[in-house]
């Protein structure tokens, strides 16, 4: 960087401005006063800016404020939308889950029903295993 | 002691008030030239506007630290310069934005002249000669434009530029030097 400014300086002569040909010192002094002509006149002219942007503003906010709710209710209206769907889904999946308790309990009351009919319809009274040696031991005491 | 502690709030309250003088009669003293520089580098008057209140903003909170090592017209273009700096590297990232959105165009820059006695035809012709500095000084790096407009709008001498862009005199020069060059040439070519 120092080397640069070096180089830069090497050989480098300004003009004062009076110094400068006819051509130049025109064009630059014409230059200076249209700068100076054009700052005065933004520094001393009315300033209504601030109340235009102002306005601006204002024209700007009812957009602003409906395009939030054009925003607010397409969002909160797809998040409803599927909320709903959602909960519809549960409640379809509770009633179809007591559907099908409801249906096994059914079958497993009517299965249990089923046996103990056919037990009952295939059951006899047998006599009990020790009755004839109970028979045969009094005989032989009696004896 | 007690009298020094009593006496105390009173001083540096009268201190902080004529601080405050000083600061509005350096205000008034050089605003419209601050403004006019941000103008001619920016070619924006809203953004001229802001930087010169932003200039006077930052030079009001550090007026306590300003020593009076240079003058205070210097140390404010030196805040200037800085803001505009940072300005232009804040648009420049913001690459998405058009980096001259409000700046006004050469042609309508040069509508400016101040009302003399002067022909119509005297007239047509400084405005193409404004015409043809403004689009050479576009040309210009931003240095360079810099100590163009500080030396030939706002008539610094050499030293009061280099103070106030914190470059070596040597450094002003050369930039200047080069930046002439290029209007002499451009104004030769037309």
């Amino acid at each position: 960087m120092e080397r640069n400014d070096e180089m830069l300086v090497r050989g480098s002569q300004v003009p004062e401005p009076d110094e400068l040909d006819l051509k130049t010192r025109e064009a630059i002094g014409n230059f200076k006063a249209s700068v100076h002509a054009w700052s005065d006149a933004m520094v001393s002219r009315p300033r209504k800016e601030p109340q235009q942007a102002a306005r601006k503003t204002w024209r700007l906010t009812p957009g602003w404020v409906l395009g939030c709710f054009v925003f607010v209710g397409a969002v909160g209206g797809g998040l409803y939308q599927n909320h709903h769907q959602q909960e519809l889904a549960r409640i379809a999946a509770v009633r179809e889950a007591e559907q099908q308790r409801q249906i096994a309990a059914e079958r497993a009351r009517q299965e249990e029903d089923l046996l103990a009919k056919v037990d009952s319809d295939i059951s006899r009274e047998v006599p009990s295993a020790m009755e004839p040696l109970a028979a045969l031991m009094t005989d032989e005491e009696s004896k | 002691m007690a009298a020094c502690t009593a006496l105390e709030p009173m001083t540096k309250a009268t201190a902080d008030q004529l601080a405050e003088q000083d600061f509005e009669s350096v205000v008034a003293t050089h605003r419209a030239q601050i403004f006019r520089f941000l103008l001619a580098s920016t070619r924006d008057v809203d953004l001229a506007e802001t930087l010169t209140q932003d200039c006077f903003l930052k030079a009001h909170r550090n007026w306590s630290g300003f020593r009076g090592e240079s003058s205070a017209m210097t140390w404010l273009m030196r805040i200037a310069i800085n803001l505009q700096k940072d300005n232009w590297r804040n648009r420049r990232l913001q690459f998405w934005r058009q980096t001259r959105a409000n700046a006004v165009d050469v042609d309508e820059a040069s509508d400016w002249l101040p009302s003399g006695e002067r022909s119509a035809e005297q007239q047509m012709l400084a405005r193409e000669q404004v015409a043809n500095v403004w689009r050479s000084v576009d040309k210009l790096s931003g240095r360079q434009r810099t100590v163009f407009l500080l030396r030939f709008v706002e008539e610094l001498e050499l030293k009061e530029i280099a103070d106030a862009t914190g470059l070596s005199e040597g450094t002003v020069k050369a930039h200047l030097s080069r930046a002439l060059s290029r209007v002499r040439t451009d104004l030769g070519e037309k």
